[in-house]
């Protein structure tokens, strides 16, 4: 008990010795357990997302940024298909198309723009509020109504692609008309949609005021019997009411309105051979991918790139115990008058090497205890932590 | 309280030579050890206290024949009996004042530490003059503040013997006479022996009896 005391009472008086040696064995634990508590989180969350999602349809390209898009809502956006694409499958009688047109942001979080199939694919129940019935309204993941505080009757503003983008895309003002119930997946960060409304911040379908019932002739650059072209100051809408929800209309063939992607549910395995095959063809411009195959892919790389992370850490590893042990060797000698002191005085060299040995052990327990702390914070938020680094 | 005969201590790789016929000091008594730098006062000193052994002759202390007690028994025999005070004070900079006084309780199984030491430790410590201090590190305090500690922590486990080597040697000349004022008073009030290395021939006057260490070289020349 003496030995421990004693050994606390220099521990305590040499701080900044202490807390660097903490500091040391500490990362020696902390880093390649957290990092194995990460990618096993990550390996759940890039599988399970996988394997629920059976086929995917996009643009002939980069497999890995199509399921990195449409199922784990990433920045990189694959090149545009059209919604032919989900008539097509449609026309086959072989699956269920879900369209998705993930491109755009509202505050940093995704706007996924999708139909309501999307919510019981995907098994999704609302917290609260309601599903989406009118253009310009949105439904909130979790994530996203805990961060910024919003609730059913709230709006949320579009964000543009690029803030240079002065003549493009404007904000859109949506309603928050309901919020999911946490999923612990991707899809409590989405800002979900109506493929519409996804449209109508593209400025796909717009809203204005009728031009034909205009009193004000700047307004309009030309009329004949084809139609008004517009000048830039008639007012258009940013926000979507009952009052001007007649006025939003299409312009031009909506069949070629840009998706990003369709998650396709075959009927049944045979059925999910027949696709498979239609899009084997190499002039097809599109793809039928199995995420699933392409996330294994992925995990492979990354377990790869592990193997190499946990060589490189046990040698850092290796040599911080060659320093911690020089560092137990030094202060030994530093206190090699102390130690020749309590000697004289009629204290036996076992006791010597036990109050040494105390020493060892405190600041070892109390690197377990940091480490034990940092690796509970890893595993509460490890979900969080791999969305934010790894996935998204 | 000391008697010494015949002891024959040398180191084997070196050419030092200590030799004693014979040596006494009765109980009470204050000594001073005089000589030059190298004679063997500090060697006397670890010889009687057992920290080493010389193999030849005998050492007795106390009515203990030292050099027959094994390895630990010597060093239990040193902590209960043996009082050290040394010239650097030899304080342990990570404890307070408290702390360091009753040390010796904490290093060794030989003495408890119970509440009743503490409070003997305080009242040491206010005799000297440094009850105001206990919570103060070393480091914070003046060399006599510091010599006044090292003596209450030689002093608290009532040692039959105070071992002083050259004590007083790191203090001016003020403190000097203040600390051996204080060392001398305690050792009367424990009833103790006082066996003092030093230098300083003007201290000299104030012990009862001055051993030069001259006479055990002369001894060996004989």
């Amino acid at each position: 008990m003496h030995a421990l005391y004693l050994a606390w009472k220099y521990i305590i008086f040499n701080k900044i010795r202490t807390v660097t040696l903490v500091a040391c064995v500490t990362l020696i634990a902390v880093l390649p357990l957290s990092l194995e508590l990460l990618l096993n989180e990550s390996e759940r969350q890039l599988l399970s997302r996988a394997q629920t999602t059976p086929t995917l349809l996009g643009a002939k390209g980069s497999a890995l940024d199509l399921v990195m898009n449409s199922l784990y809502f990433d920045d990189e956006v694959p090149e545009l298909i059209s919604m032919q694409a989900v008539e097509e499958v449609q026309a086959s009688g072989l699956a269920d198309p879900i369209p998705l047109y993930i491109r755009y942001k509202a505050r940093r979080f995704p706007i996924v723009g999708t139909t309501i199939d999307y919510m019981d694919f995907r098994e999704l129940h609302l917290a609260e509020g309601r599903q989406l019935a009118m253009l310009g309204e949105c439904v909130l993941g979790a994530n996203v109504a805990e961060t910024l505080g919003l609730k059913p009757g709230d709006s949320l503003l579009s964000s543009p692609e690029t803030v240079f983008d002065l003549a493009g895309i404007y904000p859109l003002k949506m309603k928050v008309v309901g919020v999911l119930r946490r999923s612990h997946t991707p899809d409590d960060l989405g800002v979900f949609v109506d493929l519409k409304t996804a449209w109508v911040i593209e400025g796909l379908v717009h809203g204005h005021a009728d031009v034909s019932k205009v009193t004000d002739d700047t307004l309009i650059m030309q009329r004949n019997q084809n139609g008004v072209v517009a000048s830039p100051k008639l007012l258009h809408y940013n926000e979507i009411t009952e009052a001007n929800i007649d006025s939003f209309h299409f312009h031009g063939d909506a069949g070629l309105y840009p998706l990003s992607a369709v998650i396709v549910i075959p009927n049944d395995e045979k059925s999910k051979t027949i696709l498979r095959g239609r899009y084997l063809d190499k002039n097809a411009r599109h793809q039928i991918i199995l995420p699933e195959v392409v996330i294994d892919g992925l995990l492979e790389n990354i377990f790869r790139i592990k193997n190499v992370l946990d060589a490189v850490i046990l040698i850092v590893g290796l040599a911080t115990i060659l320093a911690l042990l020089l560092v137990f060797a030094l202060t030994i000698r530093l206190r090699q008058r102390e130690i020749n002191t309590i000697f004289k005085l009629g204290c036996s060299r076992m006791t010597i090497a036990y109050l040494l040995v105390n020493e060892i052990l405190i600041i070892l327990t109390l690197a377990s205890l940091v480490c034990l702390g940092l690796l509970l914070l890893v595993n509460i938020y490890s979900s969080d932590i791999v969305r934010l680094l790894f996935i998204s | 309280m000391i008697n010494i005969q015949s002891l024959d201590f040398f180191y084997p790789d070196g050419d030092f030579r200590l030799n004693i016929k014979d040596f006494n000091i009765a109980q009470g008594e204050k000594v001073a050890v005089i000589g030059p730098s190298g004679s063997g006062k500090t060697t006397l000193l670890n010889l009687l206290s057992g920290i080493i052994k010389s193999g030849c002759g005998s050492i007795s202390v106390a009515g203990t024949d030292v050099e027959k007690l094994r390895d630990s028994q010597r060093r239990d025999f040193r902590i209960n009996n043996i009082g050290f005070v040394f010239q650097d004070f030899e304080l342990i900079d990570y404890l307070n004042v408290m702390d360091n006084i009753i040390h010796p309780y904490r290093i060794s199984k030989a003495l408890k530490l119970t509440p009743l030491v503490k409070q003997r430790a305080q009242q040491l410590a206010e005799q000297i003059g440094i009850g105001d201090k206990l919570k103060r590190y070393a480091s914070d305090l003046s060399q006599g503040e510091k010599q006044r500690v090292a003596i209450c922590r030689a002093l608290l486990p009532r040692p039959k013997l105070v071992f002083a080597d050259e004590a007083t040697g790191n203090l001016d000349p003020r403190n000097k006479g203040r600390i051996l004022d204080i060392l001398f008073n305690s050792v009367d009030d424990h009833k103790a022996t006082l066996l003092a290395v030093t230098h300083d021939h003007e201290l000299l006057p104030r012990f009862d009896r001055v051993v030069d260490f001259l006479q055990f070289r002369e001894q060996e020349s004989d």
